[in-house]
C-alpha cells in the first residue's frame, strides 16, 4: 500500500490488493453457489420474456435482456419504470410473473435468492442495525459455513479503509462509510454477478463523484458483471458499458452511452438521456442520401441513415439536435456561416451564465424555446436576449424520430427514488 | 430590575416545570408513604397512622401467614403469563405486520376489543365461561386470565417495533445466502427483540399487579393483589409496605443499572 | 437485443402458495386462544343475561329481557355516577400530566430520563399498597385534610357536594382522587410520546412567524400531540369507568360505582343475569363513547 503521496495512489494501491482479492480463484470455499466460476470473469445473465405484474398494474413488460460477462450494465430510468424490479428478479426477491433467468447458461429462475450466486447492494445499503460492521461484512461468509472469516473480513475491510471502524454499529458511520460497508458485505462473496439499486442515491454530488469512479475501477480490475440501476443519466453513462433506458415497464433502448445519446431512438430518451431540441417537420423528399424537410419557412436535411422512422413524402418526421451542437451567430454575421449547414433564424429570449458555457433559449419560427449551450470561448457580448441570432448546425449531428410520439415524453420525469 | 418582577419572570417561563414537578409530586408521594409507613409500628391490625420507628418487619419480612405464599403465586403466574402471551402475541404480531390476508381487519379488532373493555366486563365474562364449564377455580384459571389479557398489549408492543423494521434487511439477509430460517434467526428475531422485550415486561408488569380480572377468576386462590385486597378489610400488615418498597426499589435499581449499563457501551 | 416476446409461464407458484399460507398459521394458535377465551365468555354471558332462574334449580334462557330495564332502573346512578368520575378523572389527568409530559418532552433535557423513570416506578409498587396509601394521606384529621380545612377549600368542596364536613375520605373528592392518581401514568406516557416526536425547530418557526408562547401552544404544539391526548383520554377514561378498586376502598357505599354493583352481584349475591346485563350495558356504553369520540377527534388510527 503506497503511503501519502496524494490520494490517487492510495486508492490505486487498494485496488490491485481488491482485485488479488476477489480474482480469479476465490479463496473461500462456496458450496451453495449454483454456477462453478472457472473463468473468473463474471458471468453472463439472460432475461428471457420476463415480465411482473401486480395485480391489474405491469411493472414489467415481457422483456429479453442479455448482459454479456464482465461488462458494467446499467439499467437507467425514472422512479416507477420497472428497474429495480427487473434487478429484484435477478437477484431472486421477486418472483417473475412470466420468463427466465439464467446466469452462465443456467436457468435459476426457481432458485430462491440465498441460492443464487449473486450480492446485492442495497438501496439505503440495509446494513444490519443490531450487527456491528464486521460481522454485517461476515455475514454471507458465515451463512455459507465459512469456518475463518477473520482473515477475509479484516482484508475487506482494510481494502474499504474501515478497518479501524470494524466494531462500530452502521448507525455510527457516515452514508460514505455506510455505502462501502454495503459494498465489502456484496463483495466478500464473490459473486459471479453484483447488483447495485440506487447504491450511491444517499450521497452528497460530490462523494457521488468520487464513487462512481470507485466502483467503476473496482469493476474493471475483478471484472466481475455488475448490473447497477439508476436513475441518474449522467451516472449511468460515466459508469457503464452498456446502457439500456427503461420506462413504464419497457426498455425504450439498449446501447453503449454515446450511441444512446447520439442515436436516440426515442422522443424518451432523446429527452432523459440530456437535452434535446426537437423540431417536427414535413418530409419534402429525398436528394441523395438526405431527407429534405420543411419546418415553418426554414429547409432542413438529415441524413437518411441518422433517422430511424422512414421518410414518407407529405409525412411529419422529428428532427432533433442536442443543444450544445448548435452554434449561434448573431444575425449580422450570417454570411459568415459555412454551406450545408442548417439554419434556423430566431431571437435570444433568455440567456444564463453557468461559468463553462452559457445556456441561451431561442424563439424562431420553426420552434419556441430551442436551447443552445455556448462554450465559453470568446463570447460575442451582442448575443443578449432580445438579439436576432442564426442557429446553425451540421446536419450529420441531428437526428430523426418518427412525429408519432411524444414530443415532451421524458423531459418532465422525477428523477428521484427507486425504480 | 426590581427584584420582584424578576421572581415574577421566572415563575412565569417556569410555570409548566412547576405545574410538572407538582404532578410528578402527586405521583411519588403514595410511594413515600408506603416506604415510611414499612417503618411503622402500629398500635392495631391497621398500618395507617403512624406510631413509632421500627425496623420489624424489614427483619421479618414473612412474618405474616400466607403473605409470601402469595408473593410467590403471584411471581409464578406473572412469570408463566409473560411466556404464554409473548409467544402467541409475538405470532400474531408477526402475521399482521408482515402479511396481506383476508381476514385482516377482523383480527384487528379482535386485538383492539379486549383493550377497549373495562376490566371488570372481561373478568366476568371469563368467569361466566369457567362456571357454565365447570372448571374449578385457581391457578389455572387465573393464568388462562392474565394470558387472554396481556395478549393484546403484546401484540401492539411487537406489531410497532416489526412494522417500523427495514424488510429490505431481511431480503438483504437472503441475498447473502441465508435461509428463511437463518434470516428469521439471524435478523428478523434481533431486530424486533426489543419489541418483544417491551412486550413481555408490560405482560409481567400487568399480570402480576392485576386485581379485578384474578378476583373474578381465582376461586380461593390468594395472588399478591388478592391478599393485599383482603388484608383492607382484615388488617394491613407492615409487611405489605415493606413488600411495596422493596419492589420499587429493585425496579429503580435495575433501570438504573440498565442505563448506566447502556451509557458506558455508548462510550466505548 | 431488447426485444419483446411472448410470456413463458414458468413453474414457481408453488412456494408461493406455502408462503401465503404461513400468516395463518402464525395466527391460528393466538386466535384460536381469543376465540375460546375472549368471545366465547362473551357469548356466555350475553346468553346468561337473558336467562332467569336461581341458584338451587339453575338457570334458563327464557329471553327474559327485562332484566336489562330491571338493571338499569335499579342502577341507573351508579351508571351515570361511574361516566361522571370516569370523566372527571379523565380531565383532570390531562391538566395534571400535560405539564409533566410537556416538560419531559422539552424541558428536562439530561434528566429525562429519570423523570421517565420516576413517571414509570410507581408501577411496579402494587397499585392497591398505594392506592391504600391514599387511605394514610387522606385520614381523618391528617395533614393534608387540616390543611385544606384551614385553606377553606373544605367548605368549598362542600358546598359543592363533593366532600362531606371535616372528611375527605369516603367523598366523591377521595375516588375521583384515587381514579386520576391511578391511571395518571396511563395518560403521561401517551402524551410524551406523542410530545416528543413534534420537531422542536417547529416552536421556533412558529414564534418566527410572530406566534406568541401561548398562541404557539394552542396552533402548533397542541393539535400536533392530540394523537397522545386521544390514547391518553381512552386508557384512562376506559379503565376509570370500571374501575371498583378506588369506590371500595376510598369512598364509602354512596360512592359505588357501577364496577362494585357487577362485583357484588356477580361474586356476592350470584345474581349472574343481572351481573351479565350490567356488564353488557356497561360495554355498550362504552364502546358507542369511544366510538364517537374517536370519530369526533378525527384520529381514528390511535390504535
Amino acid at each position: 500500500m503506497g503511503r501519502r503521496h496524494g490520494p490517487y495512489r492510495i486508492t490505486r494501491g487498494r485496488m490491485s490488493l481488491l482485485s488479488a482479492l476477489i480474482s480469479p480463484e476465490p479463496p473461500g470455499s462456496r458450496p451453495m453457489t449454483a454456477t462453478a466460476t472457472t473463468r473468473g470473469s463474471g458471468t453472463d445473465v439472460r432475461l428471457t420474456g420476463i415480465s411482473k405484474t401486480y395485480g391489474a398494474f405491469t411493472a414489467v413488460h415481457p422483456l429479453d435482456l442479455s448482459v454479456p460477462a464482465g461488462s458494467f450494465f446499467a439499467l437507467l430510468g425514472a422512479s416507477g419504470c420497472g428497474k429495480t424490479t427487473t434487478l429484484r428478479m435477478i437477484a431472486g426477491l421477486e418472483d417473475p410473473t412470466t420468463g427466465t433467468v439464467e446466469l452462465a447458461g443456467k436457468n435459476v429462475t426457481a432458485l430462491p435468492p440465498y441460492k443464487r450466486p449473486v450480492n446485492t447492494v442495497f438501496q439505503s445499503y440495509a446494513l444490519f442495525p443490531h450487527l456491528d460492521i464486521y460481522e454485517n461484512v461476515a455475514f454471507g461468509l458465515r451463512r455459507r459455513g465459512v469456518k475463518s472469516v477473520k482473515k477475509q473480513v479484516e482484508e475487506m475491510l482494510e481494502l474499504v479503509q474501515l478497518g479501524d471502524l470494524a466494531r462500530r454499529r452502521p448507525q455510527q458511520l457516515s452514508g460514505g462509510q455506510q455505502q462501502r460497508v454495503a459494498v465489502a458485505r456484496a463483495l466478500i462473496n464473490h459473486p459471479d454477478v453484483l447488483l447495485l439499486d440506487e447504491p450511491l442515491g444517499a450521497l452528497d454530488l460530490k462523494l457521488r463523484r468520487q464513487m462512481q469512479l470507485e466502483l467503476k475501477r473496482i469493476q474493471t480490475e475483478v471484472g466481475i458483471t455488475f448490473i447497477h440501476v439508476t436513475h441518474d443519466q449522467e451516472e449511468a453513462m460515466t459508469m457503464a458499458d452498456t446502457v439500456a433506458v427503461m420506462n413504464a415497464g419497457r426498455v425504450e433502448q439498449l446501447g453503449a452511452p454515446a450511441d444512446l445519446y447520439e442515436t436516440p431512438r426515442t422522443t424518451f430518451v432523446a429527452n432523459f438521456l440530456g437535452t434535446s431540441n426537437l423540431i417536427t417537420a414535413d418530409v419534402l423528399g429525398t436528394a441523395g442520401d438526405d431527407i429534405l424537410l420543411r419546418a415553418g419557412d426554414t429547409k432542413l436535411t438529415l441524413p437518411a441513415t441518422r433517422s430511424t422512422a422512414p421518410a414518407r413524402t407529405g409525412e411529419k418526421l422529428l428532427v432533433g439536435i442536442r443543444p450544445e451542437k448548435i452554434t449561434l451567430t448573431h444575425a449580422d454575421d450570417a454570411g459568415t456561416i459555412a454551406d450545408g449547414r442548417n439554419r434556423v433564424t430566431g431571437r435570444i429570449a433568455q440567456s444564463s451564465f453557468t461559468g463553462v458555457s452559457t445556456q441561451y433559449l431561442v424563439d424562431s419560427s420553426v420552434a419556441t424555446g430551442l436551447s443552445v449551450y455556448a462554450q465559453n470561448v470568446e463570447r460575442d457580448g451582442r448575443l443578449v436576449p432580445g438579439a436576432e441570432v442564426v442557429l446553425h448546425w451540421n446536419p450529420g449531428h441531428s437526428f430523426g424520430l418518427d412525429a408519432a410520439q411524444n414530443v415532451e415524453a421524458g423531459t418532465d420525469v422525477e428523477a428521484e427514488g427507486a425504480g | 430590575m426590581n427584584p420582584l418582577t424578576r421572581a415574577a419572570r421566572l415563575l412565569r417561563r417556569n410555570l409548566v416545570v412547576i405545574a410538572g414537578l407538582g404532578t410528578l409530586g402527586f405521583l411519588l408521594l403514595p410511594n413515600v408513604i408506603v416506604t415510611v409507613f414499612s417503618f411503622n409500628k402500629p398500635n392495631g391490625r391497621y398500618n395507617y397512622e403512624w406510631q413509632r420507628f421500627s425496623t420489624d418487619a424489614w427483619t421479618n419480612p414473612c412474618g405474616v401467614a400466607d403473605l409470601c405464599g402469595s408473593l410467590s403465586l403471584s411471581l409464578r403466574i406473572a412469570l408463566w403469563a409473560t411466556v404464554g402471551s409473548t409467544v402467541l402475541g409475538t405470532m400474531i404480531a408477526f402475521a399482521l405486520a408482515r402479511y396481506r390476508f383476508r381476514a385482516r381487519s377482523t383480527v384487528s379488532t379482535l386485538i383492539f376489543l379486549p383493550m377497549a373493555m373495562p376490566e371488570v366486563v372481561m373478568a366476568a365474562s371469563l368467569a361466566t365461561l369457567f362456571l357454565n364449564m365447570g372448571v374449578s377455580f385457581g391457578f389455572w384459571t387465573v393464568l388462562i386470565a392474565h394470558i387472554t389479557f396481556c395478549l393484546s398489549f403484546v401484540v401492539t408492543a411487537v406489531k410497532a417495533r416489526v412494522m417500523s423494521m427495514d424488510p429490505r434487511l431481511e431480503q438483504a439477509a437472503q441475498d447473502l445466502y441465508a435461509t428463511p430460517l437463518q434470516t428469521f434467526r439471524k435478523v428478523t428475531l434481533p431486530i424486533a427483540a426489543p419489541g418483544i422485550a417491551a412486550g413481555a415486561l408490560l405482560s409481567f408488569a400487568l399480570s402480576f399487579d392485576d386485581f379485578i380480572i384474578t378476583n373474578f377468576n381465582s376461586g380461593s386462590t390468594v395472588t399478591f393483589p388478592m391478599y393485599v385486597w383482603g388484608s383492607a378489610q382484615r388488617g394491613t400488615p407492615v409487611q405489605i409496605n415493606v413488600i411495596g418498597t422493596a419492589m420499587f426499589a429493585i425496579a429503580v435499581l435495575c433501570v438504573l443499572v440498565a442505563q448506566l449499563a447502556g451509557r458506558r457501551r455508548k462510550r466505548s | 437485443m431488447s426485444t419483446v416476446t411472448t410470456p413463458v409461464s414458468t413453474p414457481h407458484d408453488e412456494p408461493a402458495r406455502r408462503t401465503r399460507r404461513v400468516p395463518y398459521w402464525l395466527l391460528l394458535p393466538g386466535i384460536l386462544w381469543l376465540l375460546v377465551f375472549f368471545v366465547a365468555p362473551l357469548v356466555y354471558q350475553a346468553s346468561t343475561s337473558v336467562q332467569t332462574g336461581s341458584l338451587e334449580d339453575g338457570f334458563r334462557v327464557t329471553w327474559h329481557f327485562a332484566t336489562y330495564w330491571d338493571a338499569l332502573s335499579e342502577y341507573y346512578p351508579q351508571f351515570l355516577r361511574s361516566v361522571a368520575y370516569g370523566a372527571t378523572a379523565t380531565a383532570l389527568c390531562l391538566l395534571l400530566g400535560y405539564p409533566l409530559a410537556y416538560l419531559i418532552a422539552f424541558r428536562a433535557g439530561r434528566w429525562r430520563n429519570l423523570l421517565m423513570v420516576l413517571v414509570i416506578a410507581p408501577f411496579f409498587t402494587s397499585f392497591l399498597i398505594r392506592t391504600l396509601a391514599w387511605k394514610t394521606i387522606l385520614s381523618d384529621g391528617g395533614p393534608v385534610v387540616s390543611a385544606l380545612g384551614s385553606l377553606h377549600v373544605l367548605g368549598l368542596t362542600d358546598a359543592l357536594g363533593v366532600t362531606e364536613g371535616h372528611r375527605v375520605l369516603a367523598t366523591p373528592l377521595a375516588v375521583v382522587c384515587g381514579l386520576t392518581y391511578n391511571f395518571l401514568p396511563f395518560m403521561i406516557l401517551p402524551l410524551y410520546t406523542s410530545l416528543e416526536r413534534i420537531d422542536g425547530r417547529l416552536h421556533e418557526a412558529a414564534g418566527d412567524l410572530y406566534a406568541r408562547p401561548l398562541t404557539v401552544f394552542r396552533k402548533v404544539t397542541f393539535p400536533l400531540s392530540m394523537p397522545g391526548v386521544v390514547a391518553g383520554t381512552l386508557l384512562t377514561f376506559i379503565p376509570a369507568t370500571g374501575d371498583y378498586i378506588n369506590a371500595e376502598l376510598l369512598g364509602s357505599t354512596d360512592q359505588k360505582m357501577i364496577g362494585n354493583v357487577i362485583q357484588s352481584q356477580f361474586l356476592r349475591v350470584l345474581d349472574y343475569p343481572t351481573a351479565a346485563a350490567l356488564s353488557f350495558i356497561l360495554m355498550a356504553a362504552i364502546l358507542t363513547m369511544v366510538t364517537v369520540y374517536i370519530r369526533k377527534s378525527g384520529t381514528e388510527d390511535v390504535v
